[in-house]
C-alpha cells in the first residue's frame, strides 16, 4: 500500500487544482455552436386559470426564433414521479399530471407558462415581456391544514382533494401504540414545524439541449447529481427518446444537496426544443428563478408524543405529520416524509412501539422534495427535541435519559421496519463529552453571565439510513427504480486505470477518494487511477449521488469490479510465473508466488493482457476491463452525538453559536480530510436551518423569500470553527469497504442541538414556560419567546 | 452598442456591449474566462468577485462599460508565473477550503483583497471580510483556516481540516 495514498490517508484533492485556477468546466461554461437561448415566462400568481397566451407581438421581436406554450406539449408526456406511496387503506397516492409548460392552469409562482427561444438571452427576455398572458387568478391554498378542509380550492381539479396520501406506519401497530399511551406513567407532547428550506447550491441550474440530425441523437448537458436517472426519466416518460439515442452529460456540478437529483421541466424543454429547432438551446437559471423553480425541502408540521414508564423507559412513540408536496410531485417527493422519515423514528432508542402518520398535501407552492438528509433531519429534529423536553419535564439529565434508552445490542430490528446492523451510541456520546468539554460547561456559563449573556447547552443524538438502497426492498415500498450502482474498471496496457462510475461528484471529492481505494487494493500509487463520471456515453448505467450513497454503493461496485480485475490478473501472473493461480499473491503492486522470490510487476501483467504473446489464450480472453453492479442488501446506519453551546443576548434575542462539536460513527474512513469537510458543511446547513433560513409564502402564495436579499443563508461570521471527530468506528457489516456514508450527517444532527441549546439558555434564565421555539430562531422569535 | 477594451489578466480584450451588459458577462463570454462564476443576481453571493484596478469588485454588479480601460484580474490570473498555485490557492488546497469549487474563485479573490489590506487578520476579521461571499459546501471552517494559513499564521491549533 502506498504510505500516503491508500485508505485512511488525508490526501489533498486533485480536483482542487482546476477549481482553484478557473479551469473547472461547469455546465454554464459550455457553449454549443449556433446555440440559442431560452427564457421562461413564469407565473406571477400562485393559482390561476390560463384563458389565453398571446405570443404574436413577442414573436415579431428581434432575434426571436420561436415561442412555445403548453399547447406545444400536448401529447407529450409530463414529468414523472419516481416513487408511488400506498396509503393506510392500501390505495395508491393521488398522482397529478405535471406538464413541461403549464396547461390550463398555473399552480405556483414560478410555474412556466411560455418559453421564448431567441438568438441571445437578452432578446429572449425582452420578448417574454411582450407576451400577453391572460390569467384569471384563483383562490390559492398555501396552509396545509386549510388545504385539507372541505371546500378548499383544489390545486388539481381532476383529483378528489388536495390530499396526496394518508400514510400509516406501521398501521398494524396503531392499536398497541395507543394502548401503551393509555398505560404510560408519563407522556411528553410537542408540536413543531420543520420549516421549508431552499437547498441553494451555489451553482444555479443550467440545461443545454443539443441535437445531431446526422445520427438522430439528442444530448442534454445539465447540472445533475444523476445523469442516468435523467436520461431514463426524460427519455422514457417525457420525450419518448430511447436511451441509445439520448446522452446526458453532467460535467462539473457546483453543489447539489438533493435539489439537483430531480428531473426538471427545463431539461425536457431544452432537449425537445433543440430537436424542433435544429439548434442547441441553452437555459441558465438566475438565482431568483432558482428560488421559484428548484424543488424546496422539508416543510413538515408535526405533533409527536412519547410515552414513558415509571422508570423513564420509552414505551411508545406516536407522530402525526403534515408534509407539503407543493403543487406537483417532484421526482422522489412522496418517499421523503414516508420511507425516509418514518423508518427513522426509532432513532437511537429501543422504543418498542411506534406509529407514524403522515398526510401529504398539495398546495400552490413550489414542489418539495429531498434536501440534504431528506426526511431524516425531520425525524431527528422531532425526536431529539421531544426527548429533551421529556427530560426537562421529568427533571432528569437529558444525556442520562438518552443513555438509559440507547439501543446497545446489534443487529437491532426496529419497530419501524429497518434493521440497524451495527453501532455504538455510548461510544460517540462519550467522545462528544470529551471533544465538547461538557464538564467545563458550568465555568463557561459563569463567564457568559459576567458578560450579561444567557448561555445554553444542547446535546442530541442522531441515526440515519444511508447507502440507499436494496432494490428489492425499495421496489416493495414503491420506488420505480433500482438503487444499485455500477463501475467499469479499465486497466490500460501500461498499468494505469480508468474507473467509470455511475456515482457523480459535485463537491464530494470522488476523483481523489475513489483512487485511494484502488491504490489500497492493488498497491499502486493513486495517481495511476483516473475517475470518469457524469456522462451516460462513457459510464455504465448508474443511479447517481444522493443519500450519502457514493462510497457505500458506488464504491462497493468499484471494489467488486476491481476484485474481478485482480482475479483475472492473477491468472495472467500465474501463467507468466509458471505457478498455480492459488499461490499468487498481490502486494505492493507486484504478483508473487507464495513462499518464493518469484514475482512479476503489475505493469508487466497488464501489458501481457494487451500484448498476449505469452498468455493463456485458451483459458482467458485478452484485455483487462471489468464491470460490476452492486446492489446493497441493507441500508447503512451512521450515527453520532452532537453538542452546541450558544449565547443569547437577553436584550435582543440574538443567538450566537459559541461552539459546535460532532462525534460521528461513519464506519471505516477512506479520506478523513474529506469526511471532516462533509461534516462541516452539513453542520453549517443545520445551523442555517436552526437560526437563519426559512422559505416564506404569504397567504396568497406570493414567495416572500425570492432572493438572497430575503432568504438568510449562513455566512462565515454566523458560524464558529467546529470540533469534529470520527474516530468511533463500527464498520458497516454488509459492504466490502465497511463504510457508512457521511454526506448528510451534519445537516441531520445539528438543528436539534442548536434549538436544545437556546431552550436550555432560556430555561436557565428562568423562562421555564419556554419549551420550544420554531425554527429559524431569529432574534425576534427568541425575544418574543422570552417576553411572552 | 458600445465598444469597450480592458485588460484581463494582462491580455487586452475588446468587445461590443450593450449598456446593460454586466462585467461578469463580458469576462465570461467575451474574454472566455469562465472561472468567474455567477451565483446570484443581487450581488449577495460573491462568486463573481474579481479585482478591477486592484480593488475587489462583484463583477455582476458592474457594467462592462464601467470597466472600459480598466485592469481586471480574475481567478485565471492568480497562479504563479510558472503555472503553480499561488499562495492563497495552495492554502485552499492544503486545508480543503473548497468542495464543489463554484464559490471558490470569488473566495480566493476576496481573500487576496483582504490580505492586501490586512496581512495578518484575526479569525474574526477573516469571517467579517468574507461575509459578502457565500459558500454552501464547506461551512467556512476550512476557508477561514486556509486564509489564516495563507497569511503566514500558525493554524496548527485550529481543529483539523
Amino acid at each position: 500500500m502506498p504510505a500516503d495514498g491508500g485508505i485512511g490517508a488525508p490526501m489533498k484533492r486533485r480536483e482542487d487544482v482546476r477549481f482553484l485556477t478557473g479551469t473547472g468546466r461547469y455546465t454554464d461554461d459550455l457553449n454549443r455552436p449556433g446555440q440559442a437561448y431560452v427564457y421562461f415566462l413564469r407565473s406571477s400568481v400562485a393559482h390561476g386559470k390560463i384563458n389565453s397566451v398571446n405570443t404574436e407581438a413577442a414573436a415579431a421581436m428581434p432575434g426571436v426564433i420561436r415561442i412555445f406554450t403548453g399547447a406545444d406539449f400536448e401529447g407529450i408526456g409530463g414529468l414523472p414521479c419516481g416513487w408511488q406511496v400506498t396509503d393506510k387503506h392500501g390505495q395508491p397516492m393521488q398522482e397529478p399530471g405535471h406538464p413541461v409548460l403549464a396547461q390550463g392552469k398555473v399552480r405556483h409562482v414560478g410555474d412556466p407558462i411560455a418559453a421564448v427561444v431567441a438568438d441571445t438571452l437578452d432578446q429572449a427576455r425582452d420578448a417574454a415581456e411582450a407576451i400577453e398572458a391572460d390569467i384569471e387568478e384563483l383562490p390559492a391554498v398555501i396552509d396545509m391544514k386549510k388545504a385539507l378542509e372541505d371546500g378548499a380550492p383544489k390545486v388539481h381539479d381532476d383529483l378528489t382533494s388536495n390530499l396526496c396520501y394518508d400514510w400509516g406506519f406501521v398501521e398494524e401497530n396503531k392499536g398497541a401504540v395507543d394502548e401503551a399511551f393509555a398505560n404510560a406513567a408519563h407522556v411528553t407532547t410537542l408540536e413543531l414545524k420543520n420549516q421549508r428550506l431552499v437547498a441553494n447550491p451555489m451553482e444555479p441550474r443550467v440545461a443545454i439541449g443539443d441535437y445531431d440530425p446526422a445520427g438522430d441523437n439528442s444530448t442534454l448537458y445539465t447540472t445533475s447529481q444523476n445523469p442516468h436517472v435523467i436520461r431514463l426519466l426524460m427519455g422514457a416518460f417525457v420525450l419518448g427518446i430511447p436511451e441509445h439515442k439520448l446522452r446526458v452529460v453532467a460535467p462539473d456540478v457546483g453543489g447539489g444537496f438533493g435539489t439537483k437529483i430531480f428531473h426538471y421541466a427545463e431539461e425536457a424543454f431544452c432537449t425537445f426544443a433543440a430537436k424542433q429547432l435544429r439548434r442547441p438551446v441553452k437555459w441558465t437559471s438566475s438565482r431568483s428563478e432558482a428560488f421559484m423553480s428548484d424543488a424546496h425541502g422539508r416543510d413538515h408540521v408535526t405533533k409527536i408524543e412519547l410515552a414513558l414508564d415509571a422508570d423513564n423507559n420509552f414505551t411508545a412513540l406516536r407522530t402525526e405529520t403534515y408534509a407539503n408536496m407543493g403543487a406537483y410531485l417532484s421526482t422522489f417527493a412522496p418517499s421523503v416524509p414516508t420511507w425516509l422519515h418514518g423508518t427513522l423514528m426509532a432513532g437511537n432508542y429501543k422504543t418498542p412501539l411506534i406509529y407514524v402518520n403522515v398526510k401529504a398535501v398539495f398546495t400552490n407552492t413550489v414542489p418539495v422534495d429531498a434536501y440534504r438528509g431528506a426526511g431524516r433531519p425531520e425525524a431527528t429534529f422531532q425526536l431529539e427535541r421531544l426527548v429533551d423536553k421529556a427530560a426537562r419535564e421529568l427533571g432528569v439529565d437529558p444525556i442520562a435519559l438518552r443513555r438509559q434508552n440507547f439501543i446497545t445490542q446489534f443487529p437491532y430490528a426496529t419497530p419501524v421496519a429497518v434493521e440497524y446492523d451495527t453501532g455504538d451510541y455510548e461510544a460517540t456520546m462519550a467522545k462528544l463529552e470529551e471533544i465538547a468539554d461538557l464538564s467545563g460547561f458550568e465555568a463557561r456559563l459563569e463567564e457568559s453571565k459576567k458578560k450579561g449573556k444567557l448561555r445554553g447547552l444542547g446535546v442530541n443524538c442522531y441515526i440515519e439510513a444511508c447507502g440507499i438502497a436494496p432494490s428489492h426492498l425499495v421496489g416493495q415500498l414503491g420506488a420505480r427504480a433500482g438503487l444499485y450502482e455500477s463501475a467499469t474498471v479499465r486497466v490500460n496496457a501500461t498499468g494505469g486505470l480508468v474507473v467509470m462510475t455511475g456515482s457523480h461528484s459535485h463537491g464530494q471529492g470522488h476523483e481523489t477518494a475513489f483512487p485511494q481505494v484502488i491504490a489500497e487494493m492493488i498497491g499502486i500509487d493513486p495517481s495511476m487511477v483516473e475517475i470518469v463520471h457524469g456522462d451516460t456515453a462513457n459510464t455504465p448505467m448508474g443511479m447517481g449521488t444522493y443519500g450519502s450513497r457514493s462510497l457505500a454503493v458506488g464504491g462497493s461496485a468499484m471494489v467488486r469490479a476491481t476484485e474481478k480485475i485482480i482475479n483475472k490478473a492473477k491468472k495472467i501472473a500465474a501463467h507468466l510465473l509458471e505457478a498455480s493461480e492459488g499461490d499468487i499473491e498481490l502486494k505492493d503492486g507486484a504478483f508473487s508466488v507464495a513462499g518464493t522470490d518469484k514475482s512479476v510487476a503489475w505493469g508487466d501483467v497488464t501489458l501481457a493482457a494487451y500484448v498476449p504473446h505469452n498468455y493463456p489464450l485458451e483459458d482467458i480472453e485478452p484485455g483487462l476491463e471489468e464491470t460490476a453492479f452492486y446492489d446493497p442488501n441493507n441500508f447503512t446506519y451512521p450515527s453520532g452525538a452532537y453538542a452546541c453551546e450558544v449565547e443569547v443576548d437577553p436584550e435582543t434575542g440574538k443567538v450566537t453559536i459559541e461552539s459546535f462539536a460532532a462525534a460521528d460513527d461513519f464506519g471505516n474512513i477512506v479520506n478523513p480530510m474529506i469526511v471532516s469537510g462533509q461534516v462541516h458543511g452539513g453542520i453549517a446547513q443545520g445551523i442555517g436551518q436552526a437560526l437563519l433560513e426559512g422559505c416564506v409564502y404569504d397567504e396568497d402564495g406570493q414567495l416572500l423569500t425570492g432572493s438572497y436579499m430575503d432568504y438568510a443563508m449562513p455566512r462565515a461570521d454566523d458560524v464558529p470553527y467546529y470540533a469534529v471527530d470520527h474516530s468511533c468506528q463500527t464498520p458497516c457489516t454488509h459492504n466490502p469497504l465497511g463504510v457508512k456514508g457521511c454526506g448528510e450527517a451534519g445537516a441531520i444532527g445539528s438543528p436539534p442541538a442548536v434549538v436544545n441549546a437556546v431552550v436550555d439558555a432560556l430555561q436557565r434564565a428562568g423562562k421555564t414556560e419556554v419549551t420550544h421555539i420554531d425554527m429559524p430562531l431569529s432574534p425576534s422569535r427568541v425575544w418574543a419567546a422570552m417576553n411572552q | 452598442m458600445t465598444n469597450v477594451t480592458m485588460t484581463i489578466n494582462g491580455r487586452s480584450v475588446s468587445g461590443t456591449v450593450e449598456g446593460r451588459t454586466l462585467l461578469s458577462t463580458f469576462i465570461r463570454e467575451t474574454a472566455g474566462a469562465t472561472g468567474t462564476h455567477v451565483g446570484c443576481d443581487t450581488a449577495q453571493c460573491g462568486a463573481c468577485t474579481v479585482h478591477v484596478n486592484g480593488a475587489s469588485v462583484k463583477s455582476c454588479n458592474m457594467f462592462a462599460m464601467e470597466a472600459d480601460g480598466a485592469d481586471v484580474t480574475t481567478i485565471e490570473g492568480m497562479a504563479n508565473a510558472d503555472g503553480s498555485l499561488g499562495t492563497i490557492q495552495q492554502a485552499f488546497q492544503d486545508h480543503h477550503g473548497l468542495q464543489c469549487g463554484f464559490c471558490t474563485p470569488g473566495m480566493v479573490m476576496t481573500a487576496a483583497a483582504l490580505l492586501k489590506e490586512n496581512p495578518t487578520p484575526t479569525e474574526g476579521e477573516v469571517r467579517e471580510y468574507l461575509s459578502g461571499n457565500l459558500c454552501r459546501c464547506t461551512g467556512y471552517h476550512n476557508i477561514v483556516k486556509a486564509i489564516m494559513a495563507a497569511s503566514g499564521q500558525d493554524v496548527s491549533s485550529i481543529a483539523a481540516e
